[in-house]
């Protein structure tokens, strides 16, 4: 940043009504930089510190960043897509259509939507496997891995009631294909299945259903399981870097 | 007797580290301390940058695999026409895959039920916390039941025709195998010798699930018969 416009940028974190929202001032001392944390309702979830090998690429490839930034671009598209989207069939599929020929970059806000929901389940697989493999789950985290495992089952179900929501060839039949498994399960398999369908086969209950689990209900009990999920990061020591060697350094100096 | 080392004690207020502990080990000629954690940063705003620059990096990606690919849409759906294959989405292929060759009370419950139920667990056993080599201990048994275990596997794998299994079976034994008796100089070797119960298990698992929905997403055609990618 050229010194100008640092200047001003300083000046505007000095001001009544900066400290009035942010609380943390001005300044680069550790006391400034921790309160930014602290002082946040968002980024108190995090430690104020971090081990510098935490934040290495090699740690943890950044994959549980990745994820939750996932989790955030669909929010962020999945909004305005809910503006142009009615839960009915056939007018869902017409609605897909709109956005192809009506709505200005409707086209684009639905790719990004769906390649960034197969990035997600890709992402938070990978991280699953890549905190398995650095043993990131053993004591005292255990309980952290299940809120993982829970939170990947939350994402398996985001998108495959997303997957849904088209309402054409692709959607209803991969959602038939899918609820049919459930059929499987002793006693109470098809109840269970009449219960997510809203029916005995996929129709315009089935889709009213995916769309409230997948614009309301997922997304909420994600959200809370996530800030369980950071929080818990933080309360079980910090990111795992792997056990230390036993290095043995001469640091006090010698008279 | 050389004359003790004199010290001079100062504060160090450097925030940027934990306090350590230090011990003072007497029957050395020195005084040492025992690094008891690493170094640590701000996470604000150290750890941040490299998560925003990381975030970065990605919705860059994300922005243009959209430029450039459209999200499929088929036809409006119609209940009177099954396509065929009818595929679930892609997670799902693995399963789809496996209900080819196994009844849906295998394929669709008792196997998904049991990779959660076993994530669940994970954490949980005390063998996977100790993190010891499979081999390390009672070596003779472990071998024992591992073989019949294989063997067993094998025998069932081949009894359902389930190659897309098999391969991968095979490959996660012979290295077991292998690490069963890990030649002294070979580094790799000596790697895999390390290497707990559970890390084969999930190695294999890891494999395991993406033949599976490679096979499901690339190789199946119409009937679930098998096909080749260029003829989809």
């Amino acid at each position: 940043m050229m010194p100008a416009m640092e200047g001003y940028w300083n000046q505007l974190r000095r001001t009544r009504v900066w400290k009035s929202v942010f609380r943390s001032g001005t300044g680069t001392s550790n006391l400034h930089r921790s309160q930014v944390v602290q002082q946040s309702i968002f980024l108190h979830l995090l430690a104020v510190k971090v081990r510098k090998r935490a934040i290495s690429f090699r740690v943890t490839w950044y994959l549980g960043t990745l994820s939750t930034a996932t989790f955030a671009i669909l929010v962020i598209t999945g909004i305005p897509l809910m503006l142009y989207y009615h839960p009915s069939a056939p007018q869902a599929y017409a609605d897909m259509k709109d956005l192809q020929f009506v709505v200005t970059a409707g086209v684009f806000l639905r790719n990004l939507h769906r390649w960034s929901a197969h990035a997600m389940v890709l992402l938070v697989f990978a991280h699953m496997f890549k905190v398995f493999y650095r043993g990131a789950y053993r004591t005292p985290r255990e309980f952290n891995w299940v809120v993982g495992v829970i939170l990947l089952t939350l994402t398996l179900f985001l998108s495959y009631t997303g997957y849904l929501l088209p309402w054409d060839q692709l959607a209803f039949w991969a959602i038939t294909v899918g609820s049919n498994l459930l059929s499987a399960v002793p006693l109470v398999g098809e109840k269970v299945r009449f219960l997510m369908l809203g029916g005995h086969t996929v129709n315009a209950n089935a889709l009213l259903r995916f769309y409230v689990l997948h614009c309301v209900i997922l997304p909420a009990v994600a959200v809370m399981f996530l800030a369980i999920h950071f929080w818990r990061i933080r309360k079980d020591g910090g990111i795992h870097t792997g056990e230390l060697k036993a290095a043995v350094k001469e640091d006090i100096p010698h008279a | 007797m050389p004359e003790p080392p004199r010290f001079i004690a100062t504060l160090d207020s450097n925030s940027r580290r934990t306090p350590v502990r230090i011990a003072f080990l007497t029957r050395r000629t020195s005084p040492q301390v025992k690094v008891a954690d690493d170094d640590v940063v701000m996470t604000w705003p150290n750890g941040m940058f490299r998560a925003l620059v990381a975030i970065e990096l990605l919705v860059i990606a994300l922005i243009w695999l959209s430029v450039l690919w459209d999200a499929p849409l088929e036809a409006l759906a119609d209940p009177m026409q099954t396509p065929n294959p009818a595929k679930a989405p892609w997670y799902f292929l693995g399963l789809q895959e496996l209900l080819h060759y196994f009844p849906p009370i295998v394929a669709g419950v008792l196997i998904p039920g049991l990779v959660v139920m076993a994530l669940v667990v994970v954490p949980y056993f005390n063998i996977n916390v100790e993190a010891e080599g499979v081999w390390t201990k009672n070596r003779q048994m472990r071998l024992r039941v591992f073989v019949v275990t294989l063997f067993a596997m094998i025998a069932l794998l081949l009894a359902f025709k389930v190659y897309a299994v098999l391969a991968p079976t095979l490959l996660i034994g012979a290295a077991m195998l292998a690490a069963a008796r890990p030649h002294p100089n070979r580094r790799f070797a000596i790697w895999l010798a390390s290497k707990p119960l559970s890390y084969w298990i999930v190695t294999w698992f890891l494999i395991t699930a993406s033949v599976l929905t490679i096979i499901g997403t690339f190789f199946r055609g119409p009937g679930w018969a098998w096909v080749w990618p260029w003829e989809l």
